[in-house]
This record gives C-alpha cells, structure tokens and sequence, in this order.
C-alpha cells in the first residue's frame, strides 16, 4: 500500500500520511487518532470524486481508478465506526457528505452515451414498447375511433369542417372545392423550394404536440384521450372532404408517405400518456408515487424513441412526399416504413434473441 | 435566561425546525445510512430562473452568430437568385428551429444527465437531482430515462402555463371561462411543488426523482489536537485539567455547539460561553483566556462523552440524566 502511494501523483499523500501517523501518536483523543489515520485515504477519495464530478475522467491515474471502489468501501466503514465512536461534527459531516458524493459517483448515471445508445437501439427501445403493449391498444382504439368521429361529424354538418379545421386563407381544401383543386394540393410540388425548412418546422410542431401527449398523461391520461381524438377528428374530415371527389386513395397515398410513421409516433406518444395515467389513477398494489414513477421510467423510452421517429417523419414529409408525385410509390413506401416499425418493435426479440429487455 | 443563548443562537441541529424537516435518509447497497437535505423551494426557483436565463442568452448567441454567417454568405444575393447562397440561406434557417427546438427540450437534458447531476443554474445554488428511494428508503440509482421523463413534464409545468397565463392577461376582462379553467387547471401543475412534502414537481413524481442539496466537500481541521487541547494555555501556561464531575454537567448537544463557537471564532462569543461554562462548574473566571479554556474543556469533554459512547453510553445534551458515568 505505502509503495503504490510513494509513486508517481499519489506521492504526496504517502508523505501526508507518514506525518499524520506521526500526529496520531501525540493525538490525545483515540477518535482523533482514528481520524488522522485515515484521512490520506479520505482525501485521496475526495481527489478522485472531485475529478469525476467535473468529467475529468481521463485525468484520473489508472492506480486512483482501480483503488476507487475499495476506498468507498473504506468510507463506507470509516462512517459507520465514526458515527460509532467520534464526537468531531466536522469529521461527520465531511464523512456524510464525501460519501454521498462517492456513492453518486459510484452509482451515478449509466454507462455514458454510446453505452446508452448500444442499449436503446439494441432492444431497450422495443421492449419498451411492447411492454406498455395495453395501453397502445388503447390509444389505437381510441385514435380509430377519432377518425370516424371526425368522419361522421363531418358528413352529417360540413360546417363541422370549419370548428375542426379553423380556415387559413389560400388553403383550397374545404368543403364544396372542386376535385382539380384537391388533386392539385395533392400533386406537384415537386419544384417546391425550401424542402428543408418545411421538413424542420414539421418535425419541431409534431415532437411538441407528441410531447404533450406524453406530459398530459399525469393528469390521469383523459387530456391525452381528448388531444389524441381532436388529432385524429381533423383526419376523419379530411378523409370525408376527399372522399367525396373520389380522391381517397390520393389521399391515404399523399398521407401514408410520412404518416405511417408519424402517426405511429402519435399513437407511441398518446399511449405512453395514457400509461403513466393509468398508473397514478389504478396503482395496485404499489404505492402512488412508486408506481407513477415506474410507469414514467418505462415510457422515457418509448418516447426518446418518439422524437427520433418524428426527425424520420419530418424528412419523410417534407422530401420524399413532395419529390416523390404518384400515389403508387407513396403508398409502397408507407407501408415500407410502417411494416418495418412493426418488424423492430414486435419482432425483433425472435430475430435477435431476448435482447433488451432488463 | 440570559446564560443559555450560546446553545439556543443557532439550533439548526434541533428537530423540528426548517432544515431537519428537509432532512430525509437513504439506505445504499452497501447498508450505509446515508442523510440528505431536500432544496429548498427558494433555491430550485432560483436554479430554473438563472437556467431560463442562460438558455435565453444562448438562443440569442446562436441568432447573432447564424446571422453573421449569413451576412458573411451573402443573404442579399437572394434577390440575385444565387442558388447557393440560398441553399445556404436555408441551412441556417433548418438551424435555427432545431436550436429553438434544443433549448425547450436539451439544455436540462443535457446537463441533467452529465455526473453532476445538474444543470448550471442548479450547480450555481449548491442542489442537484437524485433517485428518489423506495418506500423501503433504499437508495436506487439515477438512470437515464428518469432524467429524460422529469424534463418531458416541463411542457405542461412552465411552457403552458406561460402561454395561458400570458394568454388571459393579454384578453384582460374578455377572458372566457374556459380561458379561465384552463389557467386554474395549469395553475395546478405550476404550483404541485407546494403541495407535497419532498417539493417534488410533476417531473418528479413521474420519474421518481427529487432535488437535494449537494453536501459541503470541506474538512475542518480537528480542535482536539496541539498544546490548547491538552490543556496548556499558549498565553499564561496555565494547565487547565477537568474533574468528572466537572464534565458531567453537558451532553453531545452542548459540545457541538461549544465546537461550532470554536469555529466561528468571535471573541464576544469565546467571552460569554465561557462565563457560562465557570458559572456552570463553579470555576472562577479569569479574563484573556478564553480559547484555550473552552479548548481544554472542549477535548476534556469530547474524551469524556467517546469513552462514555464506546461503553455504549450517550449523554444527549445537558438534561439527559441516563448517561451519568
């Protein structure tokens, strides 16, 4: 031990310790004694975690970093004799706090950001999802249910169309436009300039609204039902105002190409709010807090992946749809993305093994 | 009366008061009982406050910057209809709303999930967040996904609260009543740390996070070593030497204070204590003295109160009569 200490930066505490052990023997107090006995090693603990803390990792000897866990361990019980035999409030406090500070730098925050990611999108982000699997039949339910609500609302008063969809000037899309006029808002916009803009300021819009999804959630899930069924309504009239010119399927084309995947990520977004209100509103056995706690934990996930899922969404609508001008490839490449977020999300485990789930 | 004020000025260590009612305890792995205090509500106000602020400084640092760049590209080509140029000009505008985007949702994120577990705001007060424990108090670890969940909840907390508020004072008397539901209904999510008694916000509740001090990382040097402890005055090479009955009369509550009135070090203070200290054990006072009295009485009776701890005796503080060794 004395040897290692004598080397390299740890020197100077082998000098410190030989004269505190020098002091320890003129102390009068045998807690003092203990104390100057120690507090080399204590300080040298103080010195790693101090590094650590300002993300100095790499500053940190490799001898420090292999002698960290023991000297936490070494608080550990330095603490527990202390509060035992010594009286010194400042020895106390200091041994309290160092080891509150050592105990988060110990058991601090994960495996840093690669190791986070290699977990997310190794399996933690689907099972995740299939572990609120209830709740995305829920929300599914519920946003199938929107559409027709918002259909039927529609078809039955066309004034409908305008409490859901406030009118904008120069948008032609309302009721009683001519089929020309939807075809075109459908149709060429392959020269559109300023792709990017639109693709970001889509992406920023949908990932507040998915957001709010989620957030609504604590207030037992029901403003998240409702936000989820004004969505879907204003789809349902939308589907209805096309319908009746005989541009359905333009329509489900023009949406599909970014919607299967933006619409998952609403559906993603609704259920992980509906979970979290689920969990404070019917938490079982557990305690309120721990079981709204547990149920908020599992959904981060799910919506992490939400705001990725909304960046692929963004570009999708706001590049592929505009330069990609037939319904036929529009429809082949929404189903595209969607059967490939059903194979990761849901198939994944059978492909790679029971990866992820923790 | 008078006599007892150096034991009652500062009683932060008495149960009952501001900071013991923020004192929770945690059980690690390792079966250490570890104690920490909660921030208080002043200071996490004041974290978010400074972060609002320096997010906002950094937005406008990211604008000034991206419209010097698009000086120095040349944005008045547009009208030329450069198309480079206003590719360009186009990249910058993409920046722009994906910083805005940032700062709503990253800044806290960011910091938040770095080793200090706290933003700038919340390093500048002294508080960083933690697990929450279990019901057990079983301390767990601080993961990812609790940082990410707890600053998804600022959406509803601060941002829509803003805009509703900032919504019913710009209608004034014309507000509608569901204008002033909806501010009622954010009003709860916005003041949730006053009605619970960790202070923990919507955030916290859902990610199973609190916000605690971040403990003092400074040793004092020990009062129980060199001549003055031992009982020989520096300043008259008195020997000052203590009977047990003399030391009988005060407990560990009496001696932390006498260490803390130490520490502080005001002559004033040295004075009075001890005066009530002779008066107490029936000593008679001399005057100039008084550090290396109150020393020696100090480390007599810490040896004392230890000796009497090891046997597994304590003497709580003054009235405690259990512990008469």
């Amino acid at each position: 031990m004395t040897d290692a200490r004598m080397k390299g930066p740890a020197g100077w505490f082998g000098r410190r310790q030989d004269t505190a052990i020098a002091d320890a023997e003129a102390a009068v107090l045998r807690s003092d004694r203990f104390r100057l006995e120690r507090e080399a090693d204590w300080r040298r603990l103080d010195a790693i975690v101090s590094r650590i803390e300002a993300g100095r990792i790499g500053a940190i000897a490799d001898a420090d970093l292999i002698a960290l866990p023991a000297l936490y361990r070494m608080l550990a019980s330095s603490l527990a004799v202390a509060r035992e035999t010594t009286l010194d409030a400042a020895t106390l406090a200091y041994l309290e706090g160092l080891a509150q500070r050592a105990w988060f730098v110990v058991h601090g925050p994960e495996a840093g950001f690669r190791g986070w990611c290699a977990r997310f999108f190794g399996g933690g982000w689907s099972a995740a999802v299939r572990a609120i699997g209830q709740d995305i039949v829920i929300a599914l339910a519920i946003m199938v249910a929107g559409t027709v609500i918002g259909w039927l609302l529609v078809a039955g008063d066309p004034d409908w169309f305008y409490a859901l969809m406030p009118p904008q000037p120069g948008d032609v899309r309302v009721p009683g436009a001519s089929r020309a006029a939807l075809h075109a808002s459908l149709f060429g916009h392959a020269q559109r300039d300023g792709l990017a803009i639109f693709a970001a300021s889509l992406f920023s819009n949908n990932a507040q609204v998915a957001i709010l999804c989620y957030a609504l959630g604590f207030a037992f899930g029901i403003p998240t039902i409702l936000l989820l069924v004004h969505n879907t309504a204003l789809l349902g009239a939308l589907l209805w105002l096309y319908h009746g010119q005989g541009l359905t399927l333009d329509l489900v084309g023009w949406l599909a190409v970014h919607g299967t995947t933006e619409l998952f990520a609403i559906l993603l977004a609704g259920a992980s709010g509906i979970h979290i209100g689920r969990a404070m509103a019917f938490p079982g056995q557990n305690a309120l807090l721990d079981a709204a706690a547990a149920a908020g934990r599992r959904t981060a996930t799910v919506m992490t992946g939400v705001v990725l899922m909304l960046i692929v969404a963004g570009l999708l609508e706001g590049f592929a749809r505009q330069l990609i001008d037939a319904t036929a490839p529009r429809l082949a490449l929404g189903l595209a993305m969607l059967a490939w977020w059903l194979v990761y999300f849901f198939a994944f485990p059978q492909v790679f093994g029971s990866g992820g789930r923790r | 009366m008078a006599r007892w004020r150096w034991w009652r000025r500062d009683a932060q260590a008495r149960p009952g008061d501001i900071r013991s009612r923020r004192r929770r305890e945690i059980l690690t792995a390792e079966g250490l009982r570890l104690p920490l205090t909660l921030a208080s509500r002043g200071a996490r106000a004041a974290a978010l406050l400074i972060d609002l602020f320096l997010v906002f400084m950094a937005l406008i640092g990211t604008t000034v910057l991206l419209a010097w760049i698009a000086r120095g590209a040349g944005i008045d080509d547009l009208a030329h209809r450069n198309p480079a140029a206003r590719e360009f000009v186009q990249v910058i505008i993409v920046v722009m709303i994906i910083a805005g985007f940032l700062a709503r949702s990253a800044w806290f994120l960011w910091f938040e999930l770095g080793p200090r577990g706290a933003t700038p705001g919340k390093r500048l007060t002294g508080i960083r967040i933690a697990a929450r424990p279990g019901r057990d108090g079983a301390a767990t670890r601080l993961s990812a996904e609790a940082v990410i969940a707890r600053n998804l909840l600022r959406d509803v907390e601060m941002f829509l609260p803003m805009v509703f508020i900032g919504g019913a004072l710009s209608a004034g008397t014309d507000t509608t009543l569901a204008g002033w539901a909806a501010l009622v209904w954010f009003g709860i999510f916005a003041l949730f740390p006053f009605f619970n008694r960790d202070g923990l916000r919507c955030g916290d509740v859902i990610a199973g996070t609190w916000v605690v001090e971040v403990p003092r990382s400074r040793l004092d040097a020990a009062l129980s070593l060199g001549t003055a402890a031992q009982g020989i005055s520096s300043v008259t090479g008195a020997h000052y030497r203590f009977s047990d009955a003399d030391l009988a009369v005060y407990g560990e509550y009496e001696l932390q204070m006498l260490e803390r009135v130490l520490r502080d070090n005001r002559p004033d203070a040295l004075v009075e204590v001890a005066e009530t200290i002779c008066r107490k054990i029936g000593w008679t006072s001399g005057t100039g003295d008084e550090r290396a009295f109150l020393q020696a009485y100090y480390t007599q009776l810490r040896a004392r109160l230890e000796t009497g701890m090891r046997l597994g005796r304590r003497k709580a503080d003054k009235f405690d009569g259990t512990a008469a060794g």
